[in-house]
């Protein structure tokens, strides 16, 4: 152990507090202590903790409790616990490590052992906080979440969602007439906004491909509604291309203007890839239609245009217009398009 | 069991070199203060027939006693903390005696030790 970690201590005996913060101190971290379960909790839930060593016998509240509470605690689940304990009997320990204890020391706690057990428990901490972190940073917080609580698997399940395609229209002349910097500052700019009004309806980026990207509403986490999610996220995203607009006109800036396409039904979604890169994605002909009807609004000289099945779960809408049945390449029956919004 | 020296030797010492002498003086006072209270806690909670309270103080006697190498003192509390209060209360009034005794002679012995 190199660096300083703070821990808690909770035990109801006075020696056994001030044995085990001494054995922690020597080893170079900071320690609180608490005289029960209870205590433990209230300061583990107003403090930051990298551990908790945890005694199980205790009044008030008892070990075996503070792991349970612990457990069903989100912001809580994360701190590791080693149990210390002078309980006899397998059966208690396996209790333990089922309650999500980390690991299980006997008192007295020989100081040798404490040091191995909290390096290693501390290490691996760091090692999930930085996995964690870096997930975050490249998947979206649901798909970081699912991928917490389920584990990571290729392969999907079908589920009923709602894809969205974006487009920025005519973006490579708009690249090519300015710097490189500058494009991709755009781009960023552009994404930051687009980002920002999937996610406040409920949707998750899953592809960003140059100026396109592909959005989910619905998967990995069920979304009920999310056809008109998705078209409300969309009439943000136009009225925020707008405002963006007013600002790149104000800098003496070409305004873009972009395509969305939504359709509704059911899909694929799940891992796909490789196991050692994959991505979240959705497949299926839902996902097709969406693509096509994000690509057929520069041939309808429309911003927005949703499928039939997003028209019905709408209702009575007064902006919703209908186009008539449009061919698409790769569908062998025309279908009906709507156009939402201007 | 209840050999002279009421304290494991090499386990007091291993305590003061892992941990330091001031350390130890320090411990055993708190030891000193507060067994005396687990004593007491294992009376009432026997008078009381609070089996839970009974069981945690002979845990928590049990564990300190381990601590400081009162092995003799470990063992009788550990009986106390296994046989729980349905065998003390079997023994009626001298159930508590023996494990008083021990810690009374522990606890003179740890008063030597701590100056050492």
């Amino acid at each position: 152990m190199s660096s300083t970690a703070r821990l808690l201590v909770a035990d109801d005996n006075k020696v056994n507090r001030l044995l085990l913060s001494r054995n922690l101190e020597l080893l170079g971290h900071a320690v609180a202590t608490a005289e029960n379960g209870r205590i433990a909790l209230d300061m583990l839930g107003r403090e930051r903790f990298d551990l908790l060593l945890l005694d199980m016998e205790m009044p008030e509240m008892d070990g075996f409790a503070v792991l349970a509470a612990m457990k069903q605690d989100p912001a809580l689940r994360e701190v590791p616990v080693i149990v210390t304990s002078s309980l006899e009997g397998i059966a208690h320990v396996v209790r333990c490590i089922e309650l999500g204890a980390e690991d299980y020391l006997n008192k007295p706690v020989n100081p040798v052992l404490l040091r191995a057990r909290i390096g290693a428990s501390l290490e691996k901490k760091r090692l999930r906080d930085r996995q964690r972190e870096l997930l975050r940073q490249f998947a979206t917080p649901e798909v970081a979440l699912d991928l917490e609580r389920s584990g990571f698997a290729l392969g999907g399940r079908r589920v009923r969602a709602s894809v969205m395609f974006v487009d920025i229209r005519d973006f490579t002349p708009l690249a090519e007439a300015q710097g490189a910097e500058e494009t991709i500052d755009l781009l960023n700019n552009y994404y930051a906004l687009m980002f920002d009004a999937i996610a406040s309806h409920g949707g998750i980026v899953t592809l960003m491909l140059g100026d396109g990207l592909m959005a989910v509403f619905g998967a990995p986490l069920e979304l009920p509604g999310h056809e008109t999610a998705a078209v409300d996220a969309a009439l943000e995203m136009t009225d925020l291309v707008e405002l963006f607009n007013a600002q790149r006109e104000a800098e003496g800036k070409a305004p873009i203007r972009i395509g969305i396409g939504i359709a509704s039904g059911e899909m694929i979604a799940g891992y796909a890839g490789t196991k050692a890169r994959a991505t979240y994605t959705c497949i299926g002909d839902t996902v097709n239609l969406a693509a096509r009807i994000e690509q057929h609004t520069k041939v309808a000289q429309r911003t927005l245009l949703i499928d039939a099945v997003t028209r019905a779960a709408l209702g009575e809408r007064a902006d919703v217009e209908s186009l008539g049945p449009t061919s698409f390449k790769g569908v062998s029956t025309p279908l009906e398009v709507f156009a939402v919004g201007g | 069991m209840n050999p002279i020296d009421p304290i494991d030797r090499a386990t007091f010492a291993e305590l003061r070199d892992t941990t330091g002498s001031d350390f130890v003086r320090e411990l055993v006072d708190a030891f000193l203060a507060e067994a005396p209270a687990m004593l007491d806690e294992l009376r009432d909670a026997l008078a009381k027939d609070d089996a839970d309270r009974f069981r945690r103080a002979a845990h928590s006697l049990k564990s300190n006693s381990h601590t400081f190498g009162a092995m003799s003192l470990g063992a009788l509390a550990r009986e106390l903390e296994l046989g729980g209060l349905p065998v003390a209360q079997a023994q009626g009034t001298q159930a508590l005696v023996p494990v008083a005794a021990e810690y009374a002679r522990a606890a003179a012995a740890l008063t030597m030790l701590r100056d050492e």
